[in-house]
């Protein structure tokens, strides 16, 4: 039995402090076959794969690699027995030609001396073998990144490597690329080499794979023979789980006679078409990388807007930095809230106030008493837990970091709060109070919310409308009583499909 | 909390550092505690404790200023040429000169914040090439024959306290009253802290670099003007190494070299460390190499420390 199979994961559990990222995953990858392996964002399959890699040591479970039982790997180890992984980020240096590239580290060597000439031929002869056309002394910087990634494969293929594990291979490619990266894959497989294939895109996993495992929240779910597979099935086992979490009810406030916040063909990759009232909050689904966190940043006036009309409380606006944008009312509360959003060294006090504190000073100096109350006002109304509003916000809970830039916004009198991602790494408890702390926003303050969200359950539980964007584009408006996590799963991953969908 | 227990010691610890030092040098040569050397000792360091006001500033962002030094020359020379060879009225000269000062700290505000050249690289050509101009304009020379009405700045007295000590005070009373009660001073932190966060809160990051850098150049230029009182005579080489004391006034008093965390009263404590080393190993007679070599232990030492601190926490 072992035999037929080049790589084995058997029970593989992974657990973290509090999180359990895989629970007793099996997988298994015939020789020559493409396995194509899928799931929703952290439905596990980075961590599978590093257990393969050596990056991350599985808590129990075992790697079988050509009948060779491992507890764990190492990057070492993993090399040694032909596993070779493809990430997102390519491992390469820009300054340096193709042909050293492929030989980074371990160098042909004349004496002491590199010896170029001898790489160039190497390299010309595995390019050759995968029939791709690199000369060998490019420089890394004048390759696009299809070729780069060409230059990964050529060098797993050069080290012998029997097992190929793609990440998201065709993420940073234009469709002309990921045409000849297929060619490439296809060509490895009637080698005899065996490909476990990651990705988000279902037309890809149709066109490409034999057979196909399905995790979800680090569980495996299923093993499918692609070609007798159905993608409704597909999308089903992706997205299956019962809706468990309940959310704060909240009444009817929406008013349908006052827009917000209004795009007219707004292009940043794709044109956006999309409104925002006064007391509603409109849900943005999408798979990682599908252009929300980048339409949000565009809407905050962080990046810029490339075309098309913004129209912000009946006005047509443009703003060109955070601040411009925080004047007219507009807020983000970014997805990474150590990095973008709380100002951790700093005390909750000057966090709540910090983009008020020009509108409250005279002459320069800040107006402490009207400070203070600002602070006190918003610590109560958020109920943020502490025991001084001087204390430094790096010692709060994320749920009451989350709450201090809540804060913030509320006290510069934002209109339209755009939350990205607003209870990651946030627990349930605090989830909970985030959301009715929202509920609150639109019902009681008739803010506007625009949420983005990865997480199913949130999008459906907390939005009156959900917008879903796939590779920079809007695919899919859906009404609340059209809410269905298959069809936002649908129109989030099969751009390229749209003709053999029938959700 | 208890990273915060953690800073509060440190703070302290510079005060510690301090007494230490008074007590050491006390015992080696007790004319140390002497009235007239503590106000010798105050005097010496008024120029360190008026240009680390700027200083202070810019390190809170994270950055560095090099050009301190340079700019205290050219001030020096200057503000000498315009009062001697140009014959101008004192007071005119001196806001010329407080002017130039700060456009020079405007220079590199605009080359870090609107080019976004390193502040270390961009600071390091302005120093180079202030004190070429200073050359320049001096010929090498020194520029003597100021009034009597000018030496006041450096050598008067209010009292038995030295006018530059008094200078030295206000400059940071309004340092602290900048941070502390003004919402720019509010924004040094946050920049220093997470520019990300800062820039997503609203703040002009790009503005804020410029005021930091021109205040720096303007704080150089006041202690550049009490040297040159001090000295009586407007030396090429006036300021010559000044940003490295000035820059381990600061970090000694405690402000973060990655930015984001730092208080005046700190810096105050790291001055007057500095300026109990300087003096008392100048009464010890310790040759003025070895002088140099402590001062980058010191260096050293002080930024060691804080890294250490970052670390502890970070882990």
């Amino acid at each position: 039995m072992s035999e037929e199979y080049v790589l084995q994961l058997q029970h593989i559990r992974k657990e973290y402090p509090g999180v359990i990222a895989l629970k007793d995953v099996t997988l298994e990858l015939k020789k020559g076959e493409i396995l194509a392996l899928i799931g929703e964002n952290g439905a596990g399959k980075s961590t599978l794969i590093k257990c393969c890699s050596g990056a991350v040591v599985p808590t129990s479970g075992k790697i079988v690699v050509g009948g060779t039982e491992f507890t764990s790997m190492t990057p070492q180890l993993a090399a040694e027995n032909g596993i070779a992984i493809i990430y997102q980020e390519f491992n390469n240096v820009k300054e340096l030609s193709a042909a050293e590239n492929l030989f980074l580290g371990r160098p042909i060597r004349k004496g002491i001396v590199v010896d170029k000439k001898a790489m160039e031929k190497e390299a010309a002869k595995a390019f050759e073998q995968l029939r791709i056309k690199i000369d060998p002394k490019t420089l890394m910087k004048n390759l696009t990144v299809g070729y780069q990634q060409m230059i990964e494969i050529a060098k797993a293929i050069q080290q012998d490597a029997k097992i190929l594990i793609m990440d998201e291979p065709s993420a940073p490619l234009t469709s002309a690329e990921v045409e000849s990266m297929f060619r490439v894959v296809e060509r490895l497989r009637k080698d005899g080499i065996s490909i476990v294939y990651i990705s988000h895109r279902l037309d890809e996993i149709y066109r490409l794979s034999d057979r196909i495992v399905v995790l979800r929240d680090g569980e495996y779910v299923k093993t499918l023979i692609t070609k007798d597979s159905q993608v409704q099935e597909l999308i089903q086992l992706m997205v299956g789980r019962e809706l468990t979490e309940t959310y704060p009810p909240r009444g009817s406030c929406i008013d349908k006679n006052e827009v917000v916040l209004e795009l007219n063909n707004v292009s940043g990759n794709g044109d956006m078409n999309l409104k925002i009232h006064k007391g509603e909050i409109v849900g943005l689904g999408g798979l990682v990388g599908a252009g929300r966190t980048e339409l949000a940043e565009m809407i905050f006036g962080a990046v810029p807007k490339q075309s098309g009309k913004m129209i912000f409380r009946g006005r047509e606006v443009n703003p060109k930095s955070p601040r411009e944008a925080i004047d007219l009312g507009i807020a983000l509360v970014p997805e990474d809230r150590k990095r973008h959003g709380a100002m951790l060294g700093i005390s909750i006090k000057n966090n709540i106030n910090m983009p008020i504190y020009e509108k409250n000073s005279t002459l320069s100096v800040i107006n402490s008493k009207k400070e203070m109350e600002t602070a006190e006002k918003y610590q109560k109304s958020m109920a943020i837990k502490t025991p001084t509003l001087h204390q430094l916000v790096k010692n709060l809970s994320g749920g009451n970091q989350q709450k201090v830039i809540l804060g913030r916004w509320l006290a510069a009198d934002s209109e339209l709060i755009i939350f990205d991602e607003p209870t990651r790494g946030i627990d349930v408890g605090a989830k909970y109070e985030i959301y009715k702390l929202m509920n609150d926003l639109v019902e009681k303050e008739g803010k506007a919310i625009l949420m983005i969200s990865s997480e199913m359950e949130e999008l459906i539980g907390m939005s009156d409308r959900i917008v879903v964007l796939a590779e920079g584009e809007m695919t899919g408006e859906l009404k609340k009583e059209e809410f269905k996590q298959e069809t936002i799963m649908a129109y989030a991953s099969v751009t390229r499909m749209e003709e053999d969908l029938t959700v | 909390m208890k990273e915060k227990v953690v800073y509060q010691l440190k703070d302290k610890a510079i005060w510690v550092v301090f007494i230490f030092l008074v007590i050491a040098f006390t015992i080696a040569n007790p004319r140390f505690l002497n009235a007239n050397n503590l106000l010798t000792m105050l005097r010496q360091v008024s120029m360190y404790g008026i240009a680390s006001i700027g200083m202070t500033f810019v390190i809170l962002l994270g950055d560095i200023d090099l050009s301190t030094g340079s700019i205290i020359t050219f001030v020096n020379i200057l503000c000498a040429y315009l009062m001697v060879n140009m014959g101008m009225n004192m007071i005119l000269a001196i806001i010329i000169t407080l002017i130039v000062s700060t456009l020079i700290g405007v220079l590199n505000g605009f080359m870090v914040s609107t080019i976004g050249i390193p502040a270390l690289i961009a600071t390091f050509a302005t120093q180079t090439a202030f004190q070429g101009l200073a050359l320049i304009l001096c010929g090498g020379l020194p520029i003597n024959g100021f009034t009597e009405k000018f030496r006041i700045i450096g050598q008067g007295y209010v009292g038995i306290v030295p006018v530059p000590v008094i200078i030295m005070i206000v400059c940071f009373a309004v340092g602290a009253f900048i941070l502390n009660k003004t919402y720019f001073g509010r924004y040094f932190y946050a920049v220093g802290g997470n520019v990300e966060a800062a820039k997503l809160s609203g703040i002009r990051v790009g503005r804020i670099k410029y005021l930091v850098f021109s205040l720096s150049g303007f704080f150089a230029g006041l202690a550049g003007l009490v040297m040159l009182s001090r000295t009586n005579s407007g030396m090429s080489n006036a300021g010559q190494g000044y940003e490295f004391d000035v820059i381990t006034c600061v970090v000694l008093g405690g402000v973060s070299v990655t930015g984001g965390y730092g208080m005046i009263s700190g810096v105050v404590a790291g001055t007057f460390v500095i300026g109990a080393l300087k003096n008392g190993m100048v009464l010890m007679n310790i040759n003025s190499y070895v002088q140099a070599i402590v001062m980058g232990v010191v260096l050293a030492l002080a930024v060691g420390f804080d890294c250490i601190q970052k670390r502890k926490q970070t882990t």
